[in-house]
């Protein structure tokens, strides 16, 4: 199975490849990809360096243009894809179906990825961008369980990339509207789940308090690992109780079910974090690699000091399992 | 890793003006070595950055476009947009990348106040600067560059595994 690696800088882009990535994934510096954070992402020079970099190395390069497109701006979205292919990009990662359409007409040639922004969750969904567009494989959402995982991939006509470790998005990505609700801005239409711009954290006392908007998302008393001040990870007061609604802060970690995955029909591994630090980067990926080529009884140890890196600091394998709740 | 009382005490006698010079001369330099270094700041540039390591009696602001830096001695109000507060070897290992933000954050080790865009911009524009202290400063040390190389090296090092060593094993959830 292949390694899909995430970088938000050429530093972490070179991290990346030296780890040992078989494709690394990566957006411009702009609205046109789902991690468009301040001081993050490539300009057009920047990825001409690292694709030239990536292909010495022989490692493909995958782009991101996985936001909606804006009704009357899509020309930023179609430069991005004109750019992308003329910069040697081995794969387009898209959500929107005009963008898609735009990409399979004008770019036949390229391959191109569905993102999991554009929520292709079922046979029919996915076989509809097959079809439609030459979508040459789907990435899927983090809502399903292994045993959907394999039953789609006995339905469709693409490859499967899955995410194995990282941030876990508990939602129905592409469709989710929680950041918008507080913030008025979306990872769909922005680039930015929960924006910096309307992040703040206070102390008050021993406590770390997180706060989006208006919202006060969390309270992490003196000592307790914290989590990024996401809706879908924050602690709600629910009739007498208060604790986590939908999810705790934890990340992603299934690197214990490889062999599931694989028998499941997967193609591709996918690691989140383009918004992390090359250190992070560097450390996971390098530690996934070792992990793809153990035993899988050698794999546990090498991922536990991973956990330290992940948000509160707890992995979980999340739906794939679903043994909770 | 922390810095000692018995070395950070000195800093309590030595003249401000004397420290802030020889910090104006240190961010010359890594300026100098990495002249995109705030690029990625954008609008961001002209914000006052600052860093308050909290094993040192000292605050240090820096307003990036203007390459100013600025000393201050504990307890301060620090009038900044953005402030930092972890252990100097920590602010120092994210300077150079070597530490990731976000993990030092989860873990406590880190605390961020103030505006979350710039420092956002400021972290990301750091981690893609490639910024080597052991090479970029070594070279003020003059004749003594090789073994002021060495010495830094040695320290970092020895910082780096101690921050590996003390984050210790944290558990699966599920």
């Amino acid at each position: 199975m292949e390694l899909i690696c995430p970088a938000g800088t050429p530093a972490a882009f070179h991290e990346a490849v030296d780890a040992g990535a078989d494709a690394v994934y990566c957006g411009f510096r702009d609205e046109t990809n789902a991690r468009n954070f301040p001081g993050l992402n490539f300009s057009r020079e920047e990825l001409r360096e690292a694709i030239a970099y990536a292909k010495r190395k022989g490692t493909q390069t995958f782009v991101a243009l996985n936001t909606f497109m804006r009704a009357g701006a899509e020309e930023i979205w179609y430069k991005g894809a004109a750019d992308a292919v003329a910069l040697g990009a081995d794969a387009l990662i898209l959500a929107d179906f005009g963008l898609m359409a735009h990409v399979a007409e004008k770019y036949p040639q390229q391959r191109l990825h569905v993102s999991v922004q554009a929520s292709a969750s079922n046979p029919d969904a996915i076989n509809f961008l097959v079809d439609a567009f030459n979508a040459q494989r789907v990435v899927l959402p983090r809502t399903l369980t292994i045993a959907d995982i394999a039953r789609i991939g006995k339905n469709i006509r693409c490859e499967m990339e899955v995410f194995v470790f990282g941030g876990l998005c508990v939602m129905a990505e592409g469709r989710c509207s929680l950041s918008s609700y507080a913030t008025g801005k979306s990872p769909n239409m922005n680039g930015v789940c929960s924006p910096a711009s309307h992040v703040r954290y206070r102390k008050d006392g021993g406590e770390l308090v997180s706060e989006l908007g208006e919202f006060t998302i969390n309270r992490f008393p003196a000592g307790e690992a914290a989590g990024y001040p996401t809706l879908c990870k924050g602690r709600f007061d629910i009739a007498d109780s208060n604790g986590y609604a939908f999810e705790d802060p934890v990340s992603l970690d299934v690197m214990g079910e490889l062999e599931a995955l694989k028998a499941a029909g997967v193609k591709a591994l996918k690691i989140e974090g383009r918004q992390r630090g090359k250190a992070y980067v560097a450390e996971v990926v390098s530690t996934m690699k070792a992990a793809l080529n153990s035993a899988p009884d050698r794999r546990a140890p090498l991922l536990a000091r991973l956990r330290t890196m992940s948000e509160g600091q707890k992995t979980t394998s999340g739906a794939y399992e679903k043994r909770w709740r | 890793m922390l810095i000692p009382p018995i070395l950070s005490a000195p800093l309590h006698m030595i003249p401000i003006p004397l420290i802030e010079r020889i910090c104006r001369l240190m961010f010359g330099r890594i300026a100098k070595a990495h002249p995109g270094l705030f690029e990625r700041l954008d609008e961001h540039r002209e914000k006052r950055f600052a860093f308050l390591p909290t094993d040192l009696p000292l605050a240090f602001v820096v307003v990036p476009g203007r390459e100013e830096i600025s000393v201050l001695r504990k307890p301060v109000d620090i009038e900044a947009d953005a402030v930092t507060e972890a252990p100097l070897f920590l602010l120092l290992a994210l300077m150079e990348g070597r530490c990731d933000a976000d993990a030092l954050f989860f873990s406590r080790d880190l605390s961020v106040t103030g505006d979350m865009e710039a420092m956002l911009a400021m972290r990301n524009a750091l981690d893609a600067s490639n910024i080597d202290l052991q090479k970029d400063l070594a070279k003020l040390a003059g004749p003594l560059a090789p073994v002021a190389r060495r010495v830094i090296g040695e320290i970092r090092d020895r910082a780096l595994k101690d921050q590996m060593r003390t984050a210790g094993e944290a558990t699966a959830w599920n």
